[in-house]
């Protein structure tokens, strides 16, 4: 019986992002190992993760097609999928399944979405953004592709730390709003460090001749900041709270537009 | 010709900050922001008011608009915003359950 309960340990990883730990079972050690590799600084040891799913694999060419991500709320259950993968997700029951081929993709997609779930309840979201901790605070820069989160992201000096250079973890806490390092990455393909700062200010980027900050109107910065919302749920309720999220963001975080050259002179005006 | 009424739907997420309305939806978190006539537009429908006295009444009467223009902008814009179920629309006036934003 133990050399049983050795072998389900074995063939289990958790993953914690945000804080919140998330334990991945699968019966595939190759599929474990490519996890542990790729969720290097995120994964720990816990006896008590916040949720559980077990990995089913399908064969190699298994493809839905390019369906896009449906995340819906059935009695209770939470049914996630898009053309690579299908999900479920029981949070009464802190328990789910997904059902994907071996790749790291349709997972790092499903944590996506579960994570912006459980934010959305407490206040906090996935922003997409790039973000950095610098003496002691954390500065998120959120922009669409091409806005420069990958420039700004390669330009942090050695006294920063990156917490992500593509989706920002912003947690609430009765004190305010703070980062957390996310493994999801962009275009820079490098994860970020699994630490948390609270948050000094929200950059909006754009890319210009010169470095510069300047102040927008709070109702640029809500619309600025929902535009870049990662939220896939249709569900009333989570919508709602996120979007009333955004407002209570803008109104005790700092929102400026920061416009700056590629170069790393920036991070002159940001501490 | 018949009227046309309008109706917020109660079920959508809306803010105004700066004298600047935010409307999202729930279903598809689709984000809309309005101008002033569109403002005007989602505030007043309250599912008993005619578009054309909406536009009669509130529109034409702050804006240098042609009403006949106007009432088209206006059914125009509120047939899209139905297609995004942020209102509601119907030939008859439209019960409301939910509490207005």
């Amino acid at each position: 019986m133990s050399s049983l309960t050795a072998e389900i340990d074995r063939l289990s990883l958790v993953i914690e992002i945000g804080g919140m730990p998330v334990r991945i079972h699968t019966t595939d050690p190759d599929f474990l190992e490519m996890l542990q590799a790729r969720y290097t600084g995120f994964v720990r040891d816990s006896e008590h993760p916040e949720i559980e799913f077990d990995v089913e694999l399908d064969k190699p060419g298994f493809n839905g097609g390019d369906a896009p991500v449906e995340v819906h709320l059935r009695h209770g259950r939470w049914s996630l999928q898009r053309g690579d993968f299908l999900a479920e997700w029981e949070p009464a029951y802190r328990h789910g399944w997904i059902r994907q081929t071996a790749n790291p993709y349709s997972i790092d997609a499903v944590l996506r979405i579960v994570h912006s779930l459980v934010l959305a309840r407490e206040g906090g979201f996935l922003l997409h953004s790039a973000s950095a901790i610098r003496n002691g605070r954390a500065f998120l820069f959120a922009g669409v592709s091409g806005a420069g989160k990958t420039t700004i992201s390669r330009l942090v000096p050695p006294d920063a730390t990156l917490l992500t250079d593509e989706i920002s973890y912003v947690c609430r806490r009765n004190d305010g709003y703070f980062a957390h390092g996310t493994p999801f990455t962009g275009e820079l393909a490098r994860l970020g460090e699994n630490v948390s700062a609270p948050i000094a200010a929200l950059y909006l980027l754009a890319q210009g001749p010169e470095n510069r900050i300047d102040p927008v109107s709070p109702a640029d910065a809500a619309r600025s900041l929902l535009a870049n919302i990662l939220f896939f749920a249709e569900d009333e309720p989570l919508v709602q709270a996120v979007f009333q999220s955004a407002f209570e963001f803008v109104s005790r975080v700092p929102v400026a537009r920061l416009t700056f050259m590629p170069d790393s002179r920036v991070w002159e005006l940001i501490r | 010709m018949s009227k046309l009424f309008v109706a917020r739907n109660p079920r959508v997420a809306a803010r105004s900050l700066d004298g600047e309305m935010m409307l999202m939806s729930a279903r598809d978190s689709t984000l809309f922001t309005l101008n002033k006539t569109a403002t005007i537009i989602w505030q007043s429908a309250d599912g008993n008011t005619p578009l054309d006295e909406i536009v009669h009444t509130r529109i034409c009467a702050e804006f240098e608009v042609e009403p006949t223009e106007a009432l088209h902008d206006a059914e125009t814009l509120a047939r899209e915003l139905a297609s995004h179920d942020i209102l509601q629309l119907s030939e008859e006036p439209i019960p409301q359950t939910g509490g207005s934003r």
